[in-house]
């Protein structure tokens, strides 16, 4: 396989299974050790750098951990390190980094780089939040993030002359990225798509696999995914929701026909990993990653969804999502099943979504109870629910028993009662990591609590269940 | 002043250990070690790691030179476990291989067969079955059987600190390559330099001569690398020297959390007692100390829980005893603060118990018991320039700690889901390495004939901002351009016999001593100065050289060439020596401290009595920093410190299994604070005071002492807690995790 991609300023061609960390070839072939290596695993944000995709004719870039991202996903893309960024003097951001002292030992501060830049160069949002938001995959055990908060606003201040029309220009004036940034677009028109290999093991954004496989991941046979790049995006057809298998958190996150329906789905799908991980992470991996844990697939269980399959030989099957969990980290699935398809219906204004999730630490944390619910309801009646709960049994799990009992009974604290007495009954956590199994089921209490206080907040409250 | 190396930092131009242009032909290593915490060694199987083509060799205790012994303070550690392994992550040898992928697919391939012994992890268990490092300590003030009668509230208890992982975000390593003669150089990522060249000379039997150690800047280090970057660089030393070639070794972060040891846990018994005015009259209390399977540093820092055991209080009686307990976990080391945050903590766990069955507040306890002038500490040390009572004082007038407390009061009775709490968190702590011995340092400058200057000083750069201020100390006393100025790497053939940079002491000592080469050097300069104008006084300033009425003026790079015409030394060597520090161990009586740093917080969070998580509203401190020579270096330790305290006393939980396997191995199983989980408001005040002459420049060492802070965020929590449930009794059992938390407000009564 040959993998072309610009890095920097410079094309560069790889031959090769592709399979290697984006993060290896960066420091160790290219020697740019500006990007650094803090744990390998998606944690720290050390080696965050920008990886930029032509689309119409503009290039779009997006911050992402380079330790899980195997080198073919870069194909036919621009990665920027911190080298890429550098200009005469002080870019915009490392600027507002040095003044507001947002660096100490400097290990992590490459990373704050890129992701604040990151941010410049998306510019989608422009609050202090939303620039806070860009660091939230960046560990610094130095500063205290005080700092890097104050430096955060100095660069949206900056950030608020950038022209959006044409904004990769304007940023180059305004000293944020250095002029070789305006020819890229050119440059990425002419590499050819990654012909696709087949029979081998899939990956789609790498950061499951890249975590659990670590030491021999570089000469495994690997199937990437992004090798088809037609495969995402998100579609809307007979009021069902179409995800297709390189779907992104990220993107979902941001698909206005499920947020038109779920005013809180953008704060629920940013409690899920870090913004450069989100950037990578697929739904479709998450659901085949079958961690108990797993956020989008606790919602999207009580989406109540459907995944369609596709074998080597192109036969096709649709199952419902939670009989696709047999058991710990088992399948109704073959090996040569690729999910081509993951729907759900169209989430209508009258829909009741809610999701909670508790980890110990709230940001880029793994939960340790986790519990979606969708609800129809008229004047006080639970049409129909679907309830979801994680890390409180070997799968990710559909509450069948729970979600049928609530059908068809009024919203009030005696139905919440005795709808948590049945969820108890189905689950069965045990201690670990996460948090001791008496916690859990507190907890799984507790957030099952929080989805009539959150939902129906007129209504119930937490002094009344209790 | 901005810190210096602040442009390539964030430019990614700084060079950190594995950052260093490998040399043609460089081999990597990697130990692999023991995975189980007790047991003897039955047998090693390498047959098919050495086989793996890339291999070079894999070696045991059986092919060390020298000692297989890397103990710092007491000679208990091997380099190697040769029988018996004491630690699970314990190594036992080392595989050499042309790349540290193939040195992983080798070590998978090793098999080693154990006999298993009993596990210990549990302090007070080992305490019981007398593993113990040392004999117990004990210091006494006054006399505490008798003092019991005089107190109305007799208050007794026990409380758990857990341990604290450094997670410094560049992991340990080192890199040595073989020179002529049999002599190596060593980079390695540490904060001794020394320590590392003492370790290497006796494990591979040569003099400290042959063994040149450099250290450009560390990625972090907060005490994880004072001791244990040693064990790394000894490696690499010994691999480049049996194989004659360069040898490198960067920790995978697992490795790294797995092998080292931590902040030390801490299981404690106190008993407190008051009058009817909230004096505290006697105070009782037992550490112990949970040191892991070798001494490593632990027994110091035991010593500097003891020294701290009363905080920033005056208590005429007290009986403080600490036993350092050896149990089979890592041995655990050096972190910021050293064994005072442990001995802090029980000392507010005390105070908060009595106030909560007083049915006061404690800052009624805190407020009332702090040290001033002409009090003495249990260690003998009669308090001089007190700031505890002005930092109370200031902190909770300016910050209103009234207004605070009605707030929080109105806002829980009016809200039944979310639950206020605050604390307030007086901080003294003691400067000079307890150790006196350890209190010296040297710096060496020479003046090159272009007027360029360059400094090396026994201290090691890790993001705290010593290198900035060296080149203030400089920049202040030639009064050149700091573009002149040039602070290099931390180097044992410039600087020998260094201490380590620790104990938040590496600015004082180095700079102390640095000042004294650069005013022989001034002086000097001075008299050519005097000579060329045939004026009595000259002034140094803006890179000029004037006589003192102003009417000649030189340049300094003028100044710089005529003194080496006129052959005068334009180089000095200086040693420093902190004056009036003495301690007696056979007494425990002394005056171990130069000085002491002071302040006070006032820590405010809202529980969310649902889910049991919570978020610090705001931080605000008032900090005795002296004349603080860089207020921008000194607030960046003081907010960076409380975050790391915070961090220890609500999310960082480390975890072993009974059979002392580390559960909590890597930064997705272990929480630091991350940019969301820090407090929404941290502010930052100064007394303003002189400091003392012992601090360079009178600015205060501010390293260690802001970590203290966060201590408050415990007990702030706690009374939140209370809030909710106000009748359950609730252990003191840091740190408080949204689990604990979530458990604690629904606790039964
Ligand atoms: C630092 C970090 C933080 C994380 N935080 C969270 C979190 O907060 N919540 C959470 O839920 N998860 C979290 N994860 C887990 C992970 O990000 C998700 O599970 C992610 O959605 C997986 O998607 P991926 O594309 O990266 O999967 P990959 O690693 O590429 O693949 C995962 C698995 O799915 C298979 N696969 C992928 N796509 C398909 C397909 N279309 N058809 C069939 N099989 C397929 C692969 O073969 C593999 O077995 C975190 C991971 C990291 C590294
Ligand atoms: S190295 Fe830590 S996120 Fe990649
Ligand atoms: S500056 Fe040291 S980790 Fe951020």
């Amino acid at each position: 396989m040959q993998i072309r991609f610009v890095l920097n300023e410079q094309m560069v061609i790889v031959s090769g299974n592709g399979s290697g960390t984006l993060l290896d070839f960066i420091r160790y072939e290219a020697h740019l050790k500006g990007t650094k290596i803090g744990c390998r695993e998606g944690d720290c944000g050390a080696c965050t750098v920008l990886v930029g995709t032509l689309h119409d004719e503009k290039v779009l870039y997006k911050s992402l951990t380079s330790c899980l991202t195997p080198l073919a996903n870069v194909h036919g893309k621009h990665v920027v390190t911190v080298e890429g960024v550098n200009i005469n003097g002080l870019n915009k951001v490392q600027e507002s980094i040095v003044t507001h002292s947002g660096t100490q030992c400097g290990f992590c501060t490459p990373g704050f780089v890129m992701s604040l830049t990151g941010f410049a160069l998306n510019g989608t949002d422009s609050d202090l939040n939303a620039a806070i938001g860009a660091m939230d995959g960046n560990i610094c055990r130095c500063t205290g993030y005080k700092s890097l908060e104050r430096a955060a606003q100095s660069v949206l201040n900056d950030i608020h002359s950038i022209d959006d029309t044409n904004r990769t220009n304007s940023l180059i004036k305004a000293q944020f990225i250095p002029e070789y940034f305006s020819t890229i677009a050119e440059e990425l028109a002419t590499i050819e798509p990654l012909s696709v290999v087949s029979e081998a093991i899939i990956v789609a954004g790498g950061t499951d696999v890249y975590v659990k496989s670590h030491d021999d991941v570089s000469e495994m046979s690997l199937q990437f995914l992004s090798a088809k790049p037609t495969y995402d995006h998100i579609a809307i057809s007979d009021g069902q929701c179409i995800l297709k298998p390189n779907t992104t958190v990220s993107e979902l996150m941001v698909c206005k026909h499920v947020l038109d329906a779920i005013p809180g789905w953008y704060q629920y799908l940013k409690l899920v990993s870090s913004t450069p991980i989100r950037n990578i992470a697929t739904i479709a991996g998450n659901l085949v990653n079958a961690s108990p844990i797993g956020d989008l697939t606790i919602i999207l269980l009580a989406l109540n969804s459907k995944i369609t399959m596709t074998d080597t030989h192109q036969n096709q099957r649709t199952i419902w999502l939670k009989d696709f969990y047999k058991g710990y980290k088992t399948l109704d699935k073959t090996e040569d099943e690729i999910i081509t398809e993951i729907s759900f219906r169209q989430p209508e204004s009258h829909t009741l979504f809610n999701f909670e999730k508790v980890s110990k630490r709230t940001h880029l944390d793994i939960a340790s109870v986790n519990t979606a619910i969708a609800i129809e309801t008229r004047d006080m009646l639970i049409l129909s629910a679907g309830c979801s709960v994680g890390g409180v049994g070997p799968i990710p799990l559909y509450l069948r028993e729970t979600s049928k009992f609530l059908a068809g009974r009024k919203i009030n604290v005696e139905t919440i009662h005795l709808a948590e007495q049945v969820l108890q009954k189905e689950i069965n956590p045990i201690s670990d990591a996460r948090g001791q199994k008496d916690y859990k089921r507190l907890l799984a209490r507790q957030l099952f609590f929080s989805h009539f206080i959150t939902l129906f907040p007129s209504l119930i409250n937490l002094e009344d269940l209790i | 002043m901005i810190n210096i190396d602040a442009q390539n930092h964030v430019k990614g131009k700084s060079i950190y250990l594995d950052d260093i242009p490998e040399v043609n032909g460089t081999l990597h290593c990697l130990p692999f070690y023991a995975e189980t915490a007790h047991a003897h060694i039955t047998g090693i199987d390498l047959q098919d790691a050495k086989q793996l083509p890339g291999i070079k060799t894999v070696l045991l205790a059986g092919d060390i030179p020298g000692e297989n012994q890397i103990g710092s303070i007491i000679p208990d550690e091997p380099l190697f476990a040769a029988h018996e392994i004491h630690y699970w992550g314990q190594p036992i040898g080392l595989i050499i291989g042309i790349s540290e992928q193939v040195c992983r697919r080798a070590r998978k391939l090793i098999k080693v067969s154990y006999d298993e012994l009993p596990v210990i992890t549990c302090p007070r268990e080992a305490q019981k079955q007398n593993q113990l490092i040392i004999p117990p300590r004990k210091f006494t003030l006054g006399n505490v059987a008798q003092a019991w009668e005089a107190c109305t509230h007799i208050i007794e208890g026990s409380t758990d600190i857990n341990g604290q992982e450094h997670l410094y975000i560049e992991t340990q390593g080192a890199y040595a390559w073989p020179k002529e003669d049999g002599s190596l150089y060593v980079a390695s990522s540490t904060q001794g330099p020394t320590a590392v060249q003492r370790a290497i000379a006796a494990v591979l039997n040569l003099p400290m001569h042959k063994i040149e150690v450099n250290v450009v800047r560390l990625g972090g280090g907060f005490g994880g690398k004072e001791d244990q970057a040693t064990m790394w660089a000894v490696m690499a030393a010994l691999a480049a020297r049996h194989l004659n070639k360069p040898v490198k070794i960067s920790l995978h972060r697992m490795d790294d959390m797995c092998m080292t040891g931590k902040r030390h846990p801490y299981t404690a018994d106190f008993k407190i007692g008051l009058t009817d005015n909230l004096k505290i009259m006697a105070y009782e209390v037992t550490h112990f100390q949970n040191a892991g399977a070798s001494a490593d540093l632990s027994t110091s820092v035991l010593e500097r829980t003891l020294f701290h055991s009363t905080n920033a209080y005056y208590i005429p009686n007290v009986e403080a005893t600490a036993w350092c307990c050896k149990t089979n976990l890592p041995p655990n080391t050096a972190f910021r603060g050293f064994g005072g945050p442990q001995g802090k903590f029980v000392i507010e766990a005390a105070i908060v118990k009595a106030a909560e069955k007083i049915g006061i507040s404690p800052d009624d306890i805190q407020k009332a018991n702090l040290v001033t002038d002409g009090n003495e500490f249990p260690y003998g040390q009669i308090v001089q320039d007190a700031r505890a009572k002005q930092s109370w004082q200031e902190c909770t007038s300016i910050y209103n700690l009234d207004r605070v407390k009605q707030e929080v009061e109105a806002f829980n009775l009016a809200n039944k889901s979310y639950k206020k709490g605050y604390a307030v968190q007086p901080v003294c702590f003691g400067i000079s390495f307890t150790n006196t011995m350890m209190n010296h340092a040297r710096a060496l400058v020479h003046i090159y004939q272009d007027g360029s200057v360059v400094v090396s000083t026994g201290a090691v750069e890790m993001g705290q901002g010593v290198n900035t201020k060296m080149l203030q100390i400089v920049h202040d006393i030639f009064g050149i351009n700091t573009e002149k100025i040039r602070i290099e790497s931390t180097n044992t053939l410039r600087i020998a016999n260094t201490s380590p940079t620790a104990a938040s002491a590496g600015a004082d000592l180095n700079g102390k001593a640095l000042e004294m080469a650069c005013n022989t050097l001034r002086k000097r300069l001075t008299e050519v100065a005097q000579r060329h104008f045939d004026a009595n006084e000259v002034a140094f300033r803006d890179g000029n050289i004037f006589s003192s009425d102003k009417s000649q003026q030189i340049s300094w790079e003028k100044l710089v060439i005529m003194a080496f015409q006129q052959r005068v030394a334009l180089s000095e060597h200086a040693h420093y020596v902190t004056p009036v520090i003495h301690y007696d161990k056979s007494k425990e009586k002394g005056h171990p401290f130069a000085y002491h740093v002071y302040g006070a917080a006032i820590l405010q969070v809202t529980v969310d009595c649902l889910k049991g998580t919570y978020q610090f509203d705001s931080v605000r401190i008032v900090h005795d920093s002296g004349n603080s020579m860089n207020l921008t270096v000194d607030n960046g330790q003081i907010e960076g410190g409380l975050v790391q305290g915070i961090g220890w006393m609500t999310l960082e939980e480390v975890v072993y299994s009974k059979q002392g396997k580390l559960i909590s191995n890597a930064l997705s199983t272990y929480k630091v604070p991350d940019i969301y989980a820090v407090p929404k408001e941290i502010d930052i005040r100064h007394l303003d005071t002189i400091g003392p002459d012992l601090a360079i420049k009178k600015s205060k060492a501010v390293g260690e002492p802001p970590l203290m802070y966060g201590l408050g965020a415990y007990f702030a929590i706690r009374k939140a807690v209370k809030a909710f449930n106000p009748y359950a009794e609730l252990t003191i059992d840091a740190p408080y995790t949204p689990e604990k938390v979530l458990m604690d407000l629904y606790k039964k009564h």
